[in-house]
């Protein structure tokens, strides 16, 4: 096991390496000079010349791929374009509510999505089963910015539940936090219905309740257990799709963390901060993956880690 | 032929596909189906104070900011869903399937090394990827189409790679190259066929993902730009009325929504047609 754990460590430095250099090659791809940027339009050859040489980008670009892996480990991510400030500034300052938002939405993603889908499982092929996974299937298939304006019209404008954006207490967390919920959730509900089916048709179910225990127990002690498992390992994956929602649904509902800068970063065309959050995003969701992988075994003691 | 009737069984399929239908019809047809031009600013089609107008007799779907036809721009902006879901879902399946196949049938060095590409490319998430490309590469039509390509195939290689080596490991592959096949034909006359499914299956699921990530990366501005018409664009340029305007969300939203599903439900069946292990539990 700790052969496995040791490994999977490896490998995820491994997968981060591959991530700067791609974030570094996007950086690299960018059409405007970061010289020229800095300087100013008045300025001379040599001032531009000056900046070049400081920025190190008279350098090789594999030195310059060194420098800039130097840099990021340091927490440096550049400079903004537009706001002229350091990238990891603006999202130290940011990432409080983006946390928030992702602990809530995800919350309300397994609640939902656990509880739809127990519900089809055991009552699956009835019109209830059908309805409950129609209803997954709608929001898998829904972008975030649709269903954030309509719930955002439908709960804050007309119904007048939730104020109209921004952010606060709890009652500003609700609305973004469900529609993030809602539409994430049918990918849960589908997966724990198909694992609850597995784990039902198994020898050990008919043998528990052959020996006498209630249908509610033997749901509760022995189906649920095992069929949750998939759901760890789900929700590290879970993060990056997650990410994506974030930056959408954040921006709709005027909610001031790490997907709203980004937001604003492409209506500006600050690519700086963009590459930053999509660096940002790729290693929570390495660092998540990792998390979940570990967590997984020790949960379930099955797990066969020698040949995995 | 008998696939297709086993999947026109399903009643939500049936109307998947005829939706589908429309929406191809709608986009092919456009010119002579659009009651007007799509970029045309019409003087009445704002309210004296300029604001959008509601459906009404003469604008079926009402007008948006600018006072163009809501309708037609709907219309047109089938083309862009469409081309976009088809070509751009072409090239993620096609790219899929080569890394795929050569890193299931061609293993050793040059397998782990794309398969670890995979991952790589598995660990950035799919909107951020695609808006930080569009944002550097200056997006048109096509590049949009590109963009969306380069980080839909991430998946499809993962799925036809774990489906390459399990059909690479039944026996009838094995006896094939006892009877003295070569590598290329046991490629094409055996893995192909038994592949065709899966692919088929995610030439479908993809178009969903595909129509969905055209419609987010237009509301953001960096997708397709306006005055090309597209369903995300439309949203975009008048997201700051929608409170006051809802037919301008409400209209290209449940275009964007149906045609999604559609693709996904039509997806989803065909995976239960072709794979009956799995029938009524995924």
């Amino acid at each position: 096991m700790a052969w496995y754990v040791t490994k999977r460590l490896f490998y995820a430095v491994l997968i981060l390496l591959g991530v700067t250099f791609i974030t570094y090659f996007l950086m690299y791809l960018i059409p405007a000079d970061p010289a020229r940027q800095i300087a100013g339009r008045s300025a001379t050859v040599e001032v531009v010349a000056n900046i070049r040489h400081q920025l190190g980008l008279d350098l090789p670009f594999y030195q310059q791929y060194l420098r800039y892996l130097g840099n990021l480990l340091q927490g440096d991510l550049g400079r903004s374009y537009v706001q002229r400030s350091q990238v990891s500034d603006l999202m130290a300052a940011r990432i409080g509510p983006t946390l928030q938002l992702m602990a809530a939405g995800i919350g309300v993603e397994l609640v939902i999505g656990i509880t739809l889908g127990i519900v089809a499982a055991i009552k699956r092929n009835s019109a209830l089963d059908r309805m409950l996974m129609a209803f997954s299937f709608i929001g898998v298939s829904s972008p975030h910015f649709i269903a954030a304006m309509l719930a955002l019209y439908f709960f804050a404008v007309k119904l007048g539940w939730f104020p109209l954006g921004g952010y606060g207490g709890i009652e500003h967390l609700l609305l973004p936090a469900i529609t993030l919920g809602v539409l994430g959730s049918g990918w849960y509900s589908r997966m724990v219905r198909s694992s609850m089916i597995d784990v039902l048709h198994q020898d050990f179910i008919r043998t528990a309740r052959a020996k006498g225990l209630t249908r509610v127990r033997v749901l509760l002690r022995h189906v649920l257990p095992n069929a949750i498992i998939p759901v760890i390992p789900m929700i590290g994956i879970d993060i990056g799709i997650f990410m994506s929602g974030l930056v959408v649904v954040e921006s709709v509902f005027g909610w001031p963390g790490i997907g709203q800068l980004a937001w604003q970063a492409i209506q500006q065309v600050d690519i700086p901060i963009i590459v930053g959050v999509t660096t940002l995003s790729a290693v929570a969701i390495v660092v998540g993956n990792l998390i979940a992988d570990i967590a997984v075994l020790f949960v379930d003691p099955r797990i066969d880690v020698k040949h995995s | 032929m008998t696939l297709l009737m086993a999947l026109l069984k399903r009643k939500s399929v049936a109307l998947s596909l005829l939706f589908i239908l429309i929406v191809v019809v709608a986009a092919v047809f456009a010119p002579w189906l659009a009651p007007y031009d799509p970029t045309e600013q019409f003087f009445d089609g704002l309210t004296i104070e300029g604001a959008p107008l509601p459906p009404n007799s003469d604008f079926y779907f009402g007008t948006d900011l600018l006072g163009r036809d809501l309708l037609s721009r709907i219309i047109y902006g089938a083309r862009t869903s469409l081309i976009i879901g088809v070509v751009s879902n072409g090239i993620a399946v096609i790219i899929g399937t080569l890394v795929g196949v050569t890193a299931g049938f061609v293993r050793g060095w040059t397998g782990s090394l794309l398969m670890r590409f995979t991952d790589l490319m598995m660990s950035f998430p799919a909107l951020l990827l695609a808006i930080a490309l569009a944002a550097i590469l200056r997006p048109s039509l096509w590049i949009v189409a590109l963009v969306i390509a380069m980080v839909n195939w991430v998946q499809i290689a993962r799925v036809i790679y774990s489906e390459t080596i399990s059909i690479a490991a039944k026996d009838f592959v094995a006896v094939e190259r006892t009877i003295g096949a070569s590598s290329l034909r046991i490629l094409f006359s055996h893995l192909l066929p038994h592949l065709l499914p899966t692919i088929l299956v995610w030439a479908t699921l993809g178009i969903s993902t595909t129509v969905l990530l055209e419609a987010t990366l237009s509301f953001l501005g960096v997708g397709v730009q306006p005055p090309m018409p597209s369903w995300g664009n439309i949203i975009f340029e008048s997201q700051t009325y929608f409170t006051s305007a809802l037919w301008l969300v409400l209209f290209p939203g449940v275009a964007i929504i149906a045609l999604s599903l559609s693709f996904n439900l039509v997806g989803d069946a065909l995976r239960d047609e072709l794979d009956p292990t799995l029938k009524g539990r995924l």
